[in-house]
């Protein structure tokens, strides 16, 4: 039952039912998470713009690029690793390495990758330091902000924005060179002899960044990404988060009221209420509000409020890593304990391990001939006039190797006398087929097996396709079925 | 102006609600951003270029076209006119390589072979079945009995002028109506019948004459079925020790044929299919495995 609001008790409409986004002017701040930062900052954009560069030889009749993702040729390469479009549960694989990881990270030390990986968050930390390089630090900013227009002002907004559409630029670009040899799509790109689908994904890609990582920022992390909401479902007592450790902070007040009141003996917290945990946030949160969706983790308030404790001769760490447990160990006067071996872990740990094995297992195994093997529909089979019958397939030959192979296709399983015979296929050996598949390809034959005349056959037989490499031995079964009357 | 002091505000979290109210569950308003409801606005301008720009709105009898007049049909054909542009190069090494060499060029023969199933399916399955097994009547071309013969050249032939076709190079083989046109009697045609049936392991009816069947076989069916009864590819005499019977293989179906023949007509396909499907009709027909 819907009851309708009584204006006595208030319930009248809401002036506003959009809000404009507040404008957000995170301050510069330095110390170990920072540095932690910087590093991982260089690290994975440094991993992003140059790896399409680096060469792997792979030999003839191959791309010698390490990373490339060939969708014309329908091949993907990964350094050593090459797979074919039928392969891609490899990439399934990752995925679930990837979504496990992401969880075990979480079940540690909360939203690690939010804070220190996420691209998001990388490129908008990259872009705020542009803009703190041109514009200045958090109080300068929101004085430009309110300055009237002036040459000078006119001029850092042009300087910044064109840094930013750079950095936007050669994102894009990068991102296109994992798709096409690098070297030789970027002197394409130079002379403008590239195709129009690079220069239309470089522009799309420039768009993305600057628009995400200019503007967007923070309300991507709270308005448009889902991993927040699982987060907060996923996150438990044990695990290590940013933590306001109100135990010790609160009641906050200023250095010197609190000062006074503890030597009254009355309840003074270590919090200053100095304001810097929150203007040094990225995403405009208040850590001592508690975990909360918009908070990314990052660590950069851990580092502020360290250098504030510092500065008043207090011991560091009223915000830093710990979890909900040990502030309620610490308030029951218990020392606080760190788990991070449990169960939850343990079983991410080993389910990462146990996915990670199978794809090595696979990966080791894999074969570098392939063979599929289709019955015909219509007709099953063809009753001979000698009283024979006949089973016709559609077989496909796969050469993974960036060399040309040859190979017996032979059939098990059939009463003596059988025959095979392959439709285009000249040679034979031993009455099988000799069959050469090019560098890097399949070759699909017609491949019609017969019974001798008057054998006795049940309506089904199993037969294999045993595929043998005549020079490296190698071989790969399939199995099928050999119809008769 | 609304009074603040009116507000209903959650103790709990502090934010202010919309006043609406569920059997005590009441909505926490957090205003949206600004931008989503922009984003919102932008898609219907979005959407309104759109049904300026393509086909959107249906009218009673036709549709708005847009001014770009982009059509998915014209699309498709154009598509089509691309693939057989595509094709006009193998078309030609088709038509100028000999039957034998299409079969051993990879390139050509996996051409040959997709071209021949289409046409196959379009020209040919209706009487010898999608698949070339044949129906009572139409020959099955997976088989290994060819009655004018199943090498590439002469599935070729047989292709490109038919048999009994009325065109002038068809294949033609006539088989009198012994017993319509009176040329046996009665018992004869039952004497020939059991004679022919005996050799090809059927069962015969007591008390015929077999000895004399022979005598009526060789004066009048030798001369195109064979004297061993394997049949004459030079006249398009069918084999009759084979398993496979066109029109069956039973006494009574043997009688009836002698009696009033049936015999079926393949269309000359020269001139109706460009030669390189002709050719690749030979090439497809040739793989089902029957052919020789």
């Amino acid at each position: 039952m819907r009851v309708e609001p009584d204006a006595a008790l208030g319930g009248n409409e809401p002036e506003e039912w959009f809000a404009s986004a507040k404008k957000i002017y995170p301050m510069a701040t330095h110390g170990t998470f920072r540095r932690i930062k910087w590093a991982l900052l260089f690290i994975t954009l440094g991993i992003y713009y140059f790896l399409p560069f680096i060469r792997w030889d792979r030999g003839p009749n191959a791309p010698d690029q390490a990373v490339l993702v060939d969708l014309e040729g329908r091949r993907a390469y990964f350094f050593f690793i090459e797979i074919w479009p039928q392969e891609v549960y490899y990439l399934t694989g990752l995925l679930i390495v990837a979504a496990l990881a992401l969880f075990l990270m979480n079940a540690i030390a909360g939203r690690i990758w939010c804070g220190y990986l996420c691209p998001q968050t990388v490129w908008t930390d990259l872009f705020m330091w542009v803009e703190r390089q041109i514009e200045g630090d958090r109080r300068d900013r929101i004085a430009l902000d309110k300055a009237p227009m002036t040459f000078s002002k006119f001029a850092k907004r042009v300087a910044k924005h064109t840094s930013w559409l750079m950095i936007a630029w050669w994102t894009g670009g990068a991102w296109v060179l994992y798709f096409s040899d690098a070297p030789t799509l970027v002197y394409e790109l130079a002379t403008f002899q590239a195709p129009w689908s690079a220069y239309l994904w470089i522009a799309i890609l420039t768009a993305t960044t600057y628009l995400l990582a200019g503007f967007m920022r923070e309300q991507v992390c709270i308005y448009m990404c889902p991993w927040p909401r699982i987060q907060a479902a996923l996150t438990d007592e044990k695990a290590l988060n940013v933590t306001y450790r109100w135990d010790r902070g609160e009641p906050r007040g200023p250095l010197k009221r609190n000062k006074e009141l503890a030597e009254q003996g009355l309840p003074a917290g270590d919090c200053i209420d100095c304001g810097q945990c929150f203007h040094v946030c990225p995403t405009g949160v208040d850590i001592r509000g508690g975990l909360q969706l918009d908070c990314i983790q990052c660590g950069l308030c851990i580092d502020a409020c360290d250098n504030v404790m510092t500065k008043v001769g207090k011991p560091t760490g009223l915000i830093g890593y710990d979890t909900d447990e040990n502030i309620q160990r610490r308030l029951d006067g218990k020392d606080p304990i760190y788990e991070i071996v449990r169960p939850r872990t343990v079983i991410y740990a080993v389910v990462i391990a146990l996915t990670g094995a199978i794809m090595l297992y696979a990966l080791l195994t894999r074969d570098f001939a392939g063979i599929s093997a289709l019955h015909d529909r219509n007709p099953i089979f063809v009753a001979q006039n000698d009283g024979s019958i006949r089973n016709g397939f559609t077989v496909r030959l796969m050469n993974k190797r960036t060399h040309e192979r040859s190979f017996l296709l032979n059939v098990e399983g059939m009463p003596a006398g059988s025959r095979i015979e392959a439709v285009g296929i000249e040679h034979y050996f031993e009455g099988r087929p000799y069959v050469v598949v090019g560098p890097d390809q399949t070759r699909e034959i017609r491949v019609l097996v017969s019974s001798p005349a008057g054998a006795k056959l049940d309506p089904s037989t199993p037969i294999t396709f045993r595929l043998t490499d005549t020079v490296m031995g190698e071989v790969v079964t399939t199995k099928d079925f050999f119809k008769a009357p | 102006m609304t009074d603040i002091h009116k507000r209903d505000v959650d103790a709990l979290s502090g934010v202010e609600t919309t006043g609406h109210e569920w059997d005590g569950l009441k909505e926490l308003n957090n205003p949206l951003p600004k931008w989503w409801l922009y984003v919102f606005y932008a898609c219907i301008v979005w959407a309104i270029g759109y049904w300026v720009v393509y086909p959107s709105w249906p009218l009673l009898s036709s549709y708005t076209t847009g001014v770009m007049g982009n059509s998915q049909r014209a699309d498709a054909l154009a598509a089509l006119e691309a693939g057989k542009a595509a094709r006009a190069e193998l078309g030609t090494k088709l038509i100028d390589a000999s039957l034998a060499d299409i079969s051993s060029t990879p390139a050509l023969l996996d051409f040959a072979m997709a071209n021949g199933r289409a046409a196959f399916g379009d020209n040919c399955a209706a009487c010898h079945g999608s698949g070339g097994t044949g129906a009572a009547g139409y020959p099955n071309l997976q088989d290994d009995g060819w009655i004018w013969g199943g090498t590439l050249d002469d599935i070729h032939t047989t292709l490109k002028y038919g048999i009994r076709s009325g065109h002038s190079d068809a294949r033609i083989a006539d088989m009198p109506a012994y017993g319509r046109d009176g040329l046996l009697e009665k018992d004869q045609i039952t004497q020939v019948a059991n004679f022919v049936a005996s050799k090809t392991g059927l069962e015969t009816e007591a008390g015929v004459d077999l000895a004399a069947g022979e005598t009526i076989y060789q004066e009048n069916c030798a001369a195109c079925h064979g004297e061993d009864l394997k049949g004459l590819r030079e006249m398009g005499g069918p084999n009759l020790m084979g398993a496979n019977y066109l029109y069956g293989k039973s006494l009574a179906a043997i009688k009836a044929q002698i009696n009033n023949p049936r015999m079926g007509v393949m269309p000359a396909w020269e001139g109706r299919l460009d030669p390189a499907t002709i050719k690749s009709l030979a090439v497809y027909v040739h793989s089902f495995g029957g052919g020789e």
